[in-house]
């Protein structure tokens, strides 16, 4: 199921390359070796984060630094095994100068030591798990991590009168590192807190959401991955547990732009705390969001999306700065404390710990004319991944 | 605690739906079918492009998922399974575990990956209570579908002249031929039923479990249970099976969270172990 596609014409990117000074002209292309689940369960995230990565190049250009960058994109299916591989084959054969994508963190873990053996700085775009950065000295993350977005819920929902949390998260990486993050900063402002795991595979939310029901807490903090939520969601409703006065809160994944007017009126009224929303009221993202819907009809650019376009201006931003060197180390370096305006509002890659700072906003799902949208009302701004910022 | 005995009969009763036809082509015809996930999704997908493309209301949409796995079920039946039923059990489940990617791989292209929804009818959503048990209305609504559903098919497989023919041309389809029973329209029928069961099965799946393209994947070890555990050679079995299934299913997960997502495992391999050849299993010869 692997395929591979040159996103850019070598044409255009030669009269583009010719026009930035003769010494380019002489440079081979840098590759960035784009591997995403393009199929599978996960094909979502990778459809969104390709369609970002094209638009980068589509409206920043394809050269900087003075050297023209060239994706290699790769289908992993979300397997990690595939990925180790896939991106073995990259190094080793293609040469690539920078590893980009990882849809889940277990295709992000299983490269760590490829890029730190190869030295080939590693572009986590989607993986949200806290410790990945620690994986290898080569990785930069251009997403977030979930206790970066799920603290934040935490002093929000202790401000705002709740005092009893019921935690449903799914088992695994992402859920854990959401459920302990907001658990401990809750507890630690006076909350109380209990907690479910639902297993990854899970066809019916039912016994768990009739716990819930039963210990009638003020909120639901719920993380499962973006396409179950909308399951997740209504099931909430079809139960009662709205009209029962308990409250949906938790990081943004499932109120995921890509599928929200899919999930429709049960979403309504859920507050969540996460880096983007396609609503986020700027320029630089009105821009980003024009371009992306008229690139790809009938789709909106959600948090994978603004992690992937990032991603590139990372890479771009590094070349600038090594004057189109693209050794690893000097890449990595570069990338280090690298800032910029992004669709999201301004970010910056840690120094210390090569994860992204960004802001958090609070939303509130709202009905926009005949669209759902998830409509920031208050930012919490520079937030650092709370688990390394506390090492 | 009622209330989750009904979120898990009425769990129980979709997973029912979706094993009862594979235990109809797997029981009765002797053919390992994995694709029969493939007509689930096939079901589902077609309910919603009726509701969406064709602006069907739900309940019309359930038979239309019906016929159309059914249709399928036929058409496939002629060109590519007919030639697979001498072949051994393996080669049976190689070639329609191929099946399966293909639909997976072919549903991603056509329909893309991401989820798809429906939206209810509003009778059909909320819930009310009885004497202090929460019912879910669709929930009540599926459990009554699929318990005439169940009774149907019990009645149409013992009492009817179809069932004793069909019963008759498993056992021996050769004797039955000599007796003048048209055995392969016989199976070409009943593959049908068992794909279109699937369809409806996938079509009322679609609110509890969602769909994408990779549901024959992600519930294939669902049916495969129903189905092992049932016995396949009666629709009693998996019935019991599946309602068995879902109430520890949901009944489990709720009283232990913790080890939730095992107890479907262990319950089989106790019930396996007990009555290897399923609940209600008659001795095959």
């Amino acid at each position: 199921m692997t395929h591979r596609r040159t996103v850019l014409s070598g044409i255009l990117g030669l009269t583009l390359a010719a026009s930035a000074g003769g010494a380019a002209l002489a440079q081979e292309p840098v590759k960035i070796g784009l591997i995403l689940p393009m199929t599978g369960p996960f094909a979502s995230t990778g459809r969104q984060i390709d369609a970002a990565v094209k638009l980068f190049l589509a409206k920043e250009g394809a050269v900087h630094g003075g050297r023209k960058l060239e994706v290699i994109l790769k289908d992993d299916a979300g397997n990690a095994d595939a990925t180790r591989r896939i991106a073995q084959e990259l190094v080793v054969n293609d040469k690539v100068a920078v590893l980009a994508g990882f849809g889940l963190t277990p295709l992000a873990m299983a490269t760590a030591p490829i890029a730190t053996q190869a030295k080939v700085p590693q572009i986590v775009m989607a993986a949200a798990t806290a410790t990945i950065t620690e994986a290898s000295p080569f990785i930069a993350r251009t997403s977030f991590t979930l206790p970066q977005a799920s603290e934040p819920m935490a002093d929000w929902a202790a401000a705002n009168g709740i005092k009893k949390v019921f935690t449903v998260v799914t088992d695994y990486g992402p859920g854990i590192d959401a459920e302990t993050s907001f658990a401990a900063k809750f507890k630690a402002a006076g909350g109380t807190v209990e907690s479910v795991r639902v297993p990854l595979r899970n066809p019916d939310f039912a016994p768990f959401l009739q716990r819930v029901s039963e210990a009638k807490p003020d909120a639901l903090f719920v993380f499962v991955p973006s396409g179950v939520g909308a399951q997740f969601m209504k099931q909430f409703v079809e139960r009662g547990l709205d009209k029962a006065g308990v409250k949906l809160i938790g990081p943004g994944d499932v109120v995921d732009d890509d599928i929200l007017d899919g999930i429709g009126d049960v979403a309504l009224g859920a507050i969540t705390t996460h880096h983007y929303s396609a609503a986020h009221d700027s320029p630089a993202n009105k821009a980003f969001v024009e371009a992306f819907q008229k690139a790809n009809p009938g789709m909106r650019p959600n948090f994978m999306a603004v992690g992937g376009y990032d991603g590139m201006r990372l890479v771009a931003e590094a070349l600038k700065e090594t004057k189109g060197d693209a050794d690893g180390e000097k890449l990595i370096a570069a990338m280090k404390g690298a800032a910029w305006e992004s669709p999201r509002g301004p970010i910056k890659i840690d120094p210390d710990t090569r994860d992204i700072i960004q802001n958090i906003y609070v939303r509130k799902t709202e009905k926009v004319g005949s669209e759902f949208r998830n409509i920031e009302f208050a930012t919490i701004p520079n937030v650092k991944d709370p688990v390394k910022a506390r090492k | 605690m009622l209330t989750i005995l009904f979120d898990g009969i009425a769990y129980g009763m979709v997973l029912f739906v979706l094993g009862c036809g594979l235990s109809v082509t797997m029981g009765l015809m002797n053919f390992v079918n994995l694709a029969h996930g493939a007509f689930a999704m096939l079901g589902g997908y077609v309910a919603v492009a009726a509701m969406q493309r064709l602006g069907l209301p739900f309940l019309a949409s359930l038979p239309v998922a019906f016929l159309a796995a059914a249709l399928v079920g036929i058409v496939l039946e002629r060109l590519i399974y007919r030639p697979m039923y001498a072949k051994s059990h393996l080669d049976q489940v190689m070639f329609s575990i191929g099946l399966v990617f293909m639909a997976v791989a072919g549903t991603d292209w056509l329909m893309g990956s991401t989820q798809q929804f429906i939206r209810l009818p509003a009778w059909l959503q909320g819930r009310f209570e009885v004497a202090g048990i929460g019912i879910g209305r669709y929930r009540l609504f599926v459990i009554a579908v699929c318990g005439v559903l169940a009774v149907s098919l019990q009645w149409g497989f013992t009492r009817t002249r179809f069932g004793s023919r069909l019963r008759a041309a498993v056992d021996d389809a050769r004797v039955a031929r000599g007796l003048g029973i048209p055995v392969s329209r016989l199976f070409a029928l009943t593959f049908a039923l068992g794909s279109g069961l699937a369809g409806l099965g996938g079509a009322l799946g679609i609110e509890l479990m969602g769909l994408d393209p990779t549901f024959p994947l992600k519930f294939m070890i669902y049916f495969l249970i129903v189905v092992t555990v049932g016995g396949t050679s009666s629709i009693t079995g998996p019935f019991f099976a599946a309602m068995l299934l879902g109430v520890a299913d949901v009944v489990g997960k709720y009283l232990v969270p913790q080890v939730g997502a095992f107890i479907i495992y262990a319950l089989m391999v106790a019930l396996l172990i007990t009555r290897p050849h399923g609940l209600f299993a008659r001795a095959r010869t």
